[in-house]
C-alpha cells in the first residue's frame, strides 16, 4: 500500500508541476500587453507613458526574458506569493482570491452536495417505480439539457422580476457592508438563493438521470440476476445494486467537489454574484497575468485534491483496487 | 415425482413479435433423477431452466404449469417464485463465473442471504464448509472476494451456494461449457456426487454437450427449435436414437477410433427455422431426411418404448 500511494504521488507531483507550467504559459500566449492595457485606463502625454510602462514593466518583471520570470514565477510560488493583481493594483492576489472564494464555497458546496444527495436518491427510486420514472426522467433530462444561464435568466426573470420576491444580482444588498449582523446574514441568503437553486437544478437532473440509468444496469447485472434466482428479497437485490452504482456516483462527487474553486462562471456573471468566475473572467478581459495564474493554481490544486480524494474512496469502497495496489494482477 | 412440466409455453416479447422460444413442453423428473437437456443454441433449452426459477421480461408466460413435489409453481408471477427460489428450484446460471457480485465478501453476501430467509449463517456455516471441501475449496474463500478465485473456483462456489438449502431441483446450465476437458469431467462428476449424497434431490442438467450428459445424465431430452423431440434413457438416447434429428446429432460427433480423414463428419445441413414465426408442422422437415407428407401436419410426443417417447410420424407406436 505504501507503494501504491507513493507512485500516486508523485504522479501528482508531476501533473501539478506541468499544469502550473501551463498555468504560466497560457496568459502569456494572449496577444496584446497587460501594462498598456493597465496604462490605458489614465490619460498621460506619451512621454509620460513610455516612463510608467517601463517602470510597471520592472515593477513586475515583465521586463526580463521568458526564462527568468518563469524561474522568478515558480521561486515566488514556492514561498507563497502569487504577485500582484494588476486589474486591483496593488492588491496581492492571495487577498484578491480569499475575499472571493468564500461565496463560491457558500454557493456550490451546499448546491452539489444536496444536489448530489438528492439526485441520486430520486435516481434510484425512479429506477424501480415506474410511475415515478415517467414523472421525474422527463424533468431531470429537462433540467438537465437546459443551458445553465437559461435557466438562471428564467429563475432571475420570474421569481425576481415577475415575483418580485427575490434579488437578481450581487451577494448581498448594495447598502450594506459586509458585517456580522442578522440583517446582512439575511440579505446574503437571499441573494444565494437564485443562484443556488439554478445550480441545484442543473446539478439534480444530471445526477438522478446518472443514477437511474446506473441502477438499470447494474440489476441486469449477473449478479443480480443470480441473487433474483436464489429468491432473495427485492430489497437486498437493490441494496447490491444500489451500492455498486454509487461508485461512480462518488468518483462525480470528488470531481465536482474539486472545481468548486473554480466558481461557476455563467451562473455568477448572470447574478453578478462575487465569486472566482466572476473574477476569472474580469482578469482574462484585462489580461491580468498574476490573477489568471492565482485563480488557475487554485482550481489546479482543486482538482488534484479531488482526484487524490476519489483514490482514496475508492481503496475504502471498491476492492478490487486494494487488490491492484498489492501489485497481483487483477 | 419431483417435477412435472405441462405445455409450458414461453414466448419472449420483441418489437418484431413474439418469439416462441418454449413451445408447449412436457416432461417430468423423478426423485433422484439427473435429466439432461441437450440441443443447439438457441433451441430454448435456457430458457426452459430459467423459466422454471425466474420468468421476467422479456420472457412472458404464455401457457403451462409447473408442480414441483405436489406443490404448483407460480411460474407466472416473479415475486411469488422468491419463495421458490434457491430451496425448491435453484439454478447454476450459465454466468456462474461473473454470478457473484465482485465488490462484497462471498461469505458476507450468503449470511445476507440466509438472513433475507430468517436463516442464521453461524449455524449453516459447519455444513457450508464441510460442502466446500466436497468440491475442494478452502473454507478461507467465504473471507474472499470473487474476483480472487478463479474461474474454476467461482464455478465451484456457486454450486456450493445454489445447493447450500438441498433444493428439490437444481438447474445446470451449461456448468461445463467454459471449462477445460479435463475438469468438465470433474465438475461432472461433482453434479452427480451432489444428487448422490442426497444434497440435491432430482436435476435437469441444460448443455449441448452430449458427453457430459452421457457420463451423468439418467435420461436425456433433446430439443429442436423450442420443442421436444425426443427423451429416453441416456443410454437409449445415444445408442439407439429414434428421432431424425437426435440421430443426426449423435452422428455429428465424432468417435473414437474412427479415421476422419476417410470419412467426413457429418454435420446437419440447414438451419433450424426461426422462431419468430414458425412452421406449421414439424419444426425439423426442412432439414429432415425422412421428410413426408404427413409432416406438414405436427407430430405429437408419443410413447414408443417403455420411457421412450418421439415426436416424429415416422416412428410406429
Amino acid at each position: 500500500m505504501p507503494r501504491y500511494f507513493a507512485r500516486k504521488l508523485l504522479i501528482y507531483a508531476l501533473t501539478f508541476v506541468l499544469a502550473v507550467t501551463i498555468d504560466w504559459l497560457i496568459p502569456r500566449f494572449m496577444p496584446g500587453d497587460p501594462i498598456a492595457n493597465m496604462l490605458a485606463r489614465v490619460s498621460v502625454n506619451t512621454n509620460a507613458a513610455q516612463v510608467m510602462h517601463d517602470y510597471y514593466a520592472h515593477v513586475f518583471g515583465l521586463d526580463l526574458p521568458l526564462w527568468r520570470q518563469y524561474l522568478n514565477f515558480w521561486g515566488r510560488l514556492l514561498q507563497g506569493d502569487l504577485g500582484i493583481s494588476l486589474y486591483l493594483f496593488p492588491t496581492p492576489v492571495t487577498q484578491v482570491i480569499a475575499r472571493a472564494l468564500p461565496y463560491d464555497i457558500l454557493l456550490l458546496v451546499p448546491a452539489i452536495l444536496l444536489s448530489w444527495f438528492a439526485g441520486n436518491r430520486f435516481g434510484a427510486l425512479a429506477a424501480r417505480n415506474r410511475w415515478l420514472d415517467n414523472v421525474v426522467s422527463p424533468v431531470a433530462y429537462l433540467f438537465t439539457a437546459m443551458p445553465y444561464m437559461w435557466l438562471a435568466i428564467l429563475l432571475a426573470w420570474y421569481l425576481g422580476l415577475v415575483l418580485g420576491i427575490l434579488p437578481i444580482a450581487g451577494a448581498y444588498a448594495f447598502s450594506l457592508h459586509p458585517a456580522w449582523s442578522a440583517a446582512f446574514g439575511l440579505s446574503l441568503l437571499q441573494h444565494w438563493f437564485l443562484p443556488f437553486l439554478s445550480l441545484f437544478l442543473v446539478g439534480f437532473g444530471g445526477q438522478a438521470i446518472g443514477m437511474r440509468n446506473l441502477i438499470i444496469y447494474e440489476l441486469e447485472a449477473d449478479y443480480a440476476r443470480y441473487l433474483e434466482a436464489l429468491g432473495a428479497p427485492q430489497r437486498l437485490v437493490r441494496k447490491h445494486a444500489f451500492g455498486n452504482a454509487m461508485l461512480p456516483q462518488i468518483t462525480g462527487l470528488a470531481l465536482a467537489l474539486g472545481v468548486v474553486v473554480a466558481g461557476a462562471l455563467v451562473t455568477e456573471v448572470v447574478f453578478s454574484y462575487p465569486g472566482i468566475g466572476s473574477l476569472l473572467l474580469a482578469a482574462i478581459q484585462r489580461q491580468d497575468y498574476f490573477l489568471i495564474q492565482g485563480c488557475f493554481l487554485f482550481i489546479i490544486i482543486g482538482v488534484l485534491l479531488g482526484n487524490f480524494i476519489v483514490d482514496i474512496a475508492y481503496v475504502v469502497l471498491d476492492p478490487r483496487t486494494r487488490r491492484g495496489m498489492t501489485g497481483e494482477p487483477a | 415425482m419431483s417435477l412435472s412440466v405441462q405445455e409450458l409455453r414461453v414466448y419472449y416479447q420483441t418489437l418484431h413479435g413474439e418469439v416462441r422460444a418454449l413451445d408447449g413442453v412436457s416432461f417430468s423428473i423423478a426423485d433422484g433423477e439427473i435429466m439432461g437437456l441437450a440441443g443447439e443454441s438457441g433451441c430454448g433449452k435456457t430458457t426452459l431452466g430459467y423459466s422454471l426459477v425466474r420468468l421476467s421480461p422479456p420472457r412472458r408466460l404464455v401457457s403451462g404449469r409447473a408442480v414441483l413435489d405436489g406443490e404448483e409453481l407460480p411460474l407466472g408471477d416473479p415475486d411469488a417464485m422468491r419463495r421458490f427460489g434457491w430451496k425448491g428450484v435453484s439454478i447454476v446460471p450459465q454466468f456462474a463465473m461473473s454470478a457473484l457480485n465482485p465488490r462484497r465478501r462471498i461469505g458476507g453476501m450468503i449470511a445476507e442471504l440466509l438472513a433475507a430467509r430468517k436463516l442464521r449463517y453461524l449455524e449453516l456455516l459447519p455444513e457450508l464448509e464441510r460442502r466446500l471441501d466436497l468440491v475442494r475449496l478452502p473454507a478461507a474463500v467465504l473471507a474472499m472476494y470473487p474476483f480472487e478465485l478463479s474461474g474454476g473456483m467461482r464455478q465451484r462456489m456457486v454450486l456450493v451456494l445454489s445447493t447450500l438449502l438441498n433444493p428439490s431441483l437444481l438447474v445446470a446450465d451449461e456448468v461445463t461449457s467454459a471449462l477445460d476437458v479435463s475438469i468438465q469431467r470433474a465438475v461432472a462428476q461433482l453434479l452427480a456426487e451432489f444428487r448422490d449424497r442426497g444434497l440435491v434431490k432430482s436435476m435437469l442438467v441444460i448443455t449441448h454437450d452430449l458427453a457430459v450428459l452421457y457420463q451423468i445424465a439418467d435420461t436425456i431430452a433433446v430439443m429442436y427449435a423450442g420443442k421436444l423431440v425426443e427423451k429416453a434413457s441416456a443410454d437409449v438416447i445415444i445408442r439407439a436414437p429414434r428421432h431424425p434429428y437426435t440421430r443426426l446429432l449423435i452422428s455429428s460427433l465424432p468417435e473414437i477410433g474412427a479415421r476422419h480423414a476417410r470419412c467426413r463428419l457429418k454435420g446437419i445441413p440447414g438451419q433450424p427455422p426461426s422462431l419468430l414465426n414458425p412452421p406449421l408442422g414439424c419444426r425439423f422437415r426442412a432439414r429432415c431426411p425422412a421428410v413426408s407428407d404427413q409432416c406438414g401436419e405436427e407430430p405429437p410426443l408419443r410413447e414408443v418404448a417403455a420411457g421412450h417417447q418421439v415426436a416424429c410420424w415416422q416412428q410406429p407406436c
